[in-house]
């Protein structure tokens, strides 16, 4: 396993680099706003993967820590002109006290009655945001334009600040995925997955670790919803707490292959450049036909590819010549 | 004030029960949620509102051409699609469905637009009853009656005749339900043909006053989700219950909170009622 961990760290060192270089191959306004929304989705895939894909509780509702982040971001420059990056921090922590105290009650819930009772949570922050007036409620709010930099976290000449400030937090979330998913707690969260009883009978604490993850979890979620925030400079509860977030998050991942590093990447790569270029091409009033397509490549995966893409990857690198020896050796 | 809000919170109750119980018997034969229920329910909505304006067949009368055309639909989809993930690992029969979803509401914008259609001269349309302080409008209480027939026929479908048996056997245990002789694959089939006959049915009444569009079925699924899972999985009288339960939630809480506060309602009581019975209200 160890073996098979720093071979991971090599690919994802490997990967990471190739999309650094990505956004310089093109000047295209577009295809950069593509590969930020495609960091953005990625990271908040990895970060829903360590409740769901490790620890085995399925959240449809991490569209409420998105959005709390985008609105820290927001209403901390908004109405006190602090720096993003503060805004970020707190969202950060808001998420994991709200994580916490929601879903602390909630883990005696087995299986699709947690789930239910994370679209409830998710589904009522969505309202209390809607209808509170300090941050300006439906109306939604319009980050104040500033000077460029760093401190700001706003860039207006180009994009190519905002694909790097993506990319920085994708391989913060990549990485932090990857090292959960690798420690003890890790294994520890597989067992729970696996059977809640038996990890209990060998001296794990289930509510300690489940709520380890969901903590880590959402305020990783909450980073990427401030770094959205600077990037679109306008939000309302609709973009960021809408039911189409969380599922948008679980669908890539699930599609991409729940419970490894990789599944994010591989489902955002698909979904992301698809949606994005459906609305741009066909605007709100689009006919659907790309959905239809997009529907039925879904389908497809889920029925004949139940680990996902990264399934399809690994049985074709079994099949090949190297593959069966290293997966060998790291069974071994 | 209240007897008005009491009435149309049951009222709207009986048609959340019976597409949650619809969701519900999926839910609890095969634990597979189908993301795809509400747009069973759009297309049976759009069927109906097809037959009304080509052949002038009243939805009130053209109720088992939907129920049958949708109970078709959720057959076929068992056959071609769950069959395959419906034992699969993970989540993916979650992602089947919702990709079934995406399909059939992205078509239904394809094919019809995504205005919005009323029929607005069937033959429940207009009218109203007054009871007392109560006013209710026929083409509600004619829904909700329907719902309920249709609730009880489905319990004592599953209660009394042999395929509901084998259907109550499945889902208790599979391996002993196929170990008895029970033909656990045509049960799934079945099963999701009766989920879907649920919504066609309802299909056929909600077009008789809710506006059909791509979208109209999306409400009553996500409602669905939280009344299967506040009346227990597999419950077909909690699934009523606990929609009338919601019903009244959302008529009671949207005017005594406002209107934009009546789903926070519906949730929040899902949660509290989740930490004194996890399994549900009739769970166990």
């Amino acid at each position: 396993m160890n073996q098979r961990s720093r071979h991971e760290w090599r690919s994802l060192a490997i990967v990471i680099g190739l999309l650094a270089v990505l956004p310089l191959l093109t000047k295209n306004v577009n295809v950069h706003h593509v590969i930020v929304m495609f960091f953005i989705y990625a990271s908040l895939g990895e970060a829903w993967n360590m409740i769901t894909g490790l620890a085995g509780q399925t959240s449809f509702g991490h569209a409420s820590f998105f959005g709390i982040g985008a609105y820290a971001a927001a209403v901390a420059f908004y109405r006190f002109g602090a720096s993003p990056w503060i805004g970020m921090v707190i969202g950060a922590l808001a998420a994991a006290a709200v994580g916490a105290i929601v879903s602390y009650p909630m883990f005696r819930l087995r299986g699709h009655y947690f789930a239910v009772a994370t679209l409830a949570v998710s589904e009522i922050v969505f309202q209390l945001f809607v209808s509170w007036r300090w941050v300006e409620g439906a109306t939604g709010i319009s980050v104040p334009v500033a000077r460029e930099g760093l401190w700001t976290l706003q860039f207006h000449s180009s994009k190519l600040p905002y694909c790097y400030l993506a990319l920085a937090g994708f391989v913060a979330a990549a990485a932090a995925f990857h090292w959960l998913a690798n420690s003890r707690i890790g294994f520890y969260l597989r067992a729970i997955k696996d059977s809640e009883e038996a990890a209990m009978a060998i001296g794990i604490n289930p509510a300690k670790y489940k709520l380890l993850a969901m903590v880590s979890s959402a305020s990783l979620t909450a980073i990427f919803g401030s770094i959205y925030t600077q990037y679109i400079l306008y939000i309302d509860p609709f973009m960021v707490f809408s039911m189409h977030v969380s599922i948008k998050i679980v669908l890539l991942t699930v599609l991409g292959g729940l419970g490894s590093v990789w599944g994010p990447v591989f489902g955002a790569a698909v979904l992301i450049p698809l949606s994005e270029y459906t609305r741009v091409l066909f605007g709100g009033t689009g006919r659907g036909i790309d959905l239809i397509l997009f529907g039925v490549l879904i389908v497809m995966v889920a029925c004949f590819q139940p680990q996902g893409i990264v399934g399809i990857l690994r049985s074709r690198g079994r099949s090949g010549k190297g593959g069966q020896t290293r997966d060998a050796k790291a069974a071994a | 004030m209240l007897p008005q809000l009491l009435a149309s919170g049951v009222i709207m109750g009986t048609v959340y029960g019976l597409v949650a119980v619809g969701l519900g018997l999926i839910w609890g034969v095969m634990d597979v949620i189908n993301f795809a229920h509400g747009d069973f329910l759009m297309i049976s909505m759009y069927s109906s509102f097809w037959v009304y304006t080509l052949f002038r067949v009243d939805p009130i009368l053209s109720w088992p051409i939907e129920t049958a055309l949708i109970f078709a639909l959720g057959y076929l989809t068992y056959k071609v699609i769950i069959k395959r993930v419906v034992d699969a690992p993970g989540l993916s029969a979650l992602l089947a469905t919702f990709g079934l979803s995406l399909i059939l509401r992205n078509a239904a914008q394809f094919l019809w637009s995504a205005d919005y259609r009323y029929l607005p001269d069937t033959v429940v349309a207009d009218r109203r009853l007054l009871l007392g302080p109560v006013m209710i409008g026929l083409p509600q209480l004619v829904a909700a009656f329907g719902s309920i027939l249709m609730t009880f026929a489905v319990f004592y479908f599953v209660r009394r005749t042999r395929m509901g048996r084998a259907i109550q056997a499945t889902s208790m245990d599979k391996d002993a339900a196929r170990l008895m002789g029970v033909d656990t694959e045509r049960v799934y089939a079945f099963t999701f043909g009766l989920g879907g006959a649920c919504v066609g049915f309802a299909g056929a009444l909600l077009s008789t006053f809710f506006p059909v569009y791509p979208e109209s079925g999306a409400l009553y699924s996500t409602l669905a989700f939280v009344i299967v899972a506040l009346g227990g999985f597999g419950n077909v009288k909690g699934a009523l219950q606990a929609g009338i339960i919601i019903g009244l939630a959302e008529a009671l809480g949207g005017f005594y909170l406002g209107t934009q506060f009546k789903y926070t309602v519906v949730f929040l009581i899902y949660l509290l009622v989740m930490q004194v019975r996890p399994k549900g209200l009739f769970g166990w």
